[in-house]
């Protein structure tokens, strides 16, 4: 299971009702099922991953989240994962409402625009970059709001969202981002997970 | 229990009070099974059959000597699995095959009731059925499973038996029986009494009975039953065994001879007044009503876990209808999965063979029951 997983695993708290937006293949949700004792679903806009989850025996709905997360009543779950996804939605302000709506805590994970690869990419080539987490190219990317860790904290903190803990993923090491290092931590990693509440 | 012509019934004898206000005793419920019951009694999956069919689900059915109507779902090594689990499946009340319904002989006038026979809804099948579980010891079934109108019952008898069932499989069907639906119903029941052969009802199986009316019935049914895509793709303007159109009525086009012959066979099967009592009960169907307009309360007090199917190309009881149930069972939290399945297939999709369909269904049950 990937690095990003086993950070969003270990926020979590056991036996604690868990919904994964954009659950994919289920991997997550097996994991945190089998060894957290969560009660966990999925939401997943594939119907070939929601076969998978199927076949893995997990209860999952095929669903768009932009229009079937308001289904959920309110904090009707203990956390709402939204994994690497937030950007790709048309209106990602309205889509972290509706998380923060539905989980008593959201967990939010973005790929970071301002990691240095990626800055360096566009600065040298002049070219939208492609790296590991992002490796699509401009014209079929499902990525249409990209932001940078800077730009999601200063976001969550302007719209009076909680930030619990944030932290920074570069390659398979985590640390806590802060207010005094958010520049340096913007620049160094690839990844960045938030666990907020409204 | 009594077995006449391959058909085992289980004779009621505790009184149904219906909802149309009647009460019947003493009355036959239809039914047979497939694989074998296990020691704890956990294994058992009560199926539910749609408008048009019956309680033999696979295998050669005994009376039609054709392929049961969910041959491809249910078998030794198939999406239910009949060498683990055990499955029941009854004909309603109201059907024709061998269960009570209007071609069933009233004892006091020795003649078949007609349209003498109490009006019937999804309510009174699932309550007349229930009573299968009893005659089998079975405390709670493993899972209940039926597209269609067979979804409806499913939806219908989770609600009146909350924890009978451990999985609740409704596929391809509604809470409520949209206008859509009641007009082609209606369609058909105007055809069926449009028909000199009907006599409002009172003819009997030794007069002409009213095949042309019931023909026309299940042509229009038939057609609901497909896609514009899957017909096209079919039958497009094919012609039948001829060069050339003829310039009369005749058949001249595949589809026309393919909707003739299913009117045709079905007349052989089919009782006409079943058809008008069931699509009665289908369309009287609304389960959100029976809750004040909130369907979640139908759902309240299970703790089953869901999986609801819908098939894309279903115009008959599209996704959203579907959805609209998912809906319902989310807002309180209730245990559901829903895939919606890529199909040309239509509203038939799920009595045939699919193979996302059924993956998916073998994939729940398997997993559910090694679960539970």
């Amino acid at each position: 299971m990937k690095n990003e997983f086993q950070v969003i695993a270990e926020l979590i708290k056991k036996n604690k009702k868990v919904l994964d937006v954009g659950c994919g293949d289920g991997t997550l949700m097996k994991f945190l099922k089998n060894n957290k004792n969560i009660n966990i679903r999925g939401l997943e806009i594939s119907k070939n991953k929601v076969q998978e989850c199927i076949a893995k025996g997990l209860t999952v709905i095929e669903g768009n989240a932009e229009r079937d997360l308001k289904q959920f009543p309110d904090k009707s779950f203990d956390y709402v994962v939204l994994s690497q996804t937030l950007q790709a939605f048309l209106d990602p302000e309205l889509v972290l409402k509706e998380l923060l709506r539905v989980g008593k805590q959201a967990i939010v994970t973005i790929p970071n625009f301002g990691y240095w690869k990626i800055r360096l990419h566009l600065l040298l080539k002049g070219t939208m970059p492609i790296t590991k987490t992002l490796p699509d190219e401009w014209y079929n990317t499902p990525n249409i709001h990209m932001c940078s860790i800077k730009d999601f904290y200063n976001f969550v903190k302007s719209r009076d969202i909680k930030i619990f803990k944030s932290l920074a993923i570069n390659n398979k090491n985590a640390s806590i981002i802060s207010d005094s290092n958010l520049t340096i931590k913007n620049l160094f990693a690839d990844l960045g997970i938030f666990l907020i509440e409204k | 229990m009594n077995t006449e012509n391959n058909i085992k019934t289980l004779i009621v004898k505790k009184p149904l009070k219906l909802d149309c206000g009647k009460t019947i005793n003493e009355f036959p419920i239809a039914y047979e099974t497939y694989g074998s019951l296990n020691e704890n009694r956990d294994n058992a999956i009560l199926v539910f059959h749609a408008l048009t069919g019956d309680q033999f689900v696979t295998g050669v059915n005994p009376i039609t000597k054709k392929d049961g109507w969910w041959s491809y779902a249910v078998g030794p090594n198939k999406a239910i699995d009949t060498k683990k689990y055990f499955v029941i499946c009854a004909n309603v009340i109201g059907g024709c095959m061998g269960s009570f319904g209007p071609s069933y002989k009233d004892s006091q006038t020795g003649k078949a009731f007609g349209t003498n026979f109490p009006i019937i809804t999804i309510n009174d099948m699932v309550n007349a059925q229930y009573n299968l579980l009893d005659h089998f010891g079975i405390d709670k079934l493993f899972s209940i499973a039926g597209g269609s109108m067979g979804g409806m019952q499913v939806l219908q008898f989770i609600s009146n038996f909350p924890d009978k069932a451990k999985t609740v499989i409704p596929i391809a069907c509604t809470s409520s029986h949209s206008a859509q639906n009641i007009a082609f119903n209606e369609l058909g029941r105007q055809a069926i009494a449009a028909d000199s052969n009907w006599k409002e009802g009172n003819y009997s199986s030794n007069d002409t009975i009213p095949n042309k009316g019931l023909a026309v019935a299940r042509m229009a049914a038939h057609i609901t039953y497909l896609s514009k895509k899957g017909l096209q793709e079919k039958f497009g303007r094919k012609l039948q065994e001829r060069e050339d159109i003829k310039f009369g009525f005749d058949a001249d086009f595949q589809i026309e001879s393919y909707l003739r012959y299913q009117g045709s066979v079905f007349v052989d099967r089919f009782d006409a007044n079943s058809y008008l009592y069931i699509t009665r009960a289908m369309d009287y169907f609304d389960l959100a009503k029976q809750f004040k307009g909130n369907l979640s309360n139908a759902f309240k007090a299970t703790k089953a876990k869901f999986f609801i199917i819908s098939f894309t190309s279903d115009w008959l009881y599209p996704t959203q209808e579907n959805k609209d149930i998912v809906i319902a069972l989310n807002s309180i939290g209730a245990d559901v999965g829903f895939v919606e399945i890529e199909s040309d297939k239509g509203h038939d999709s799920f009595l045939l063979d699919v193979p996302d369909f059924l993956s998916a269904l073998k994939n729940f049950l398997d997993r559910s029951y090694i679960e539970s």
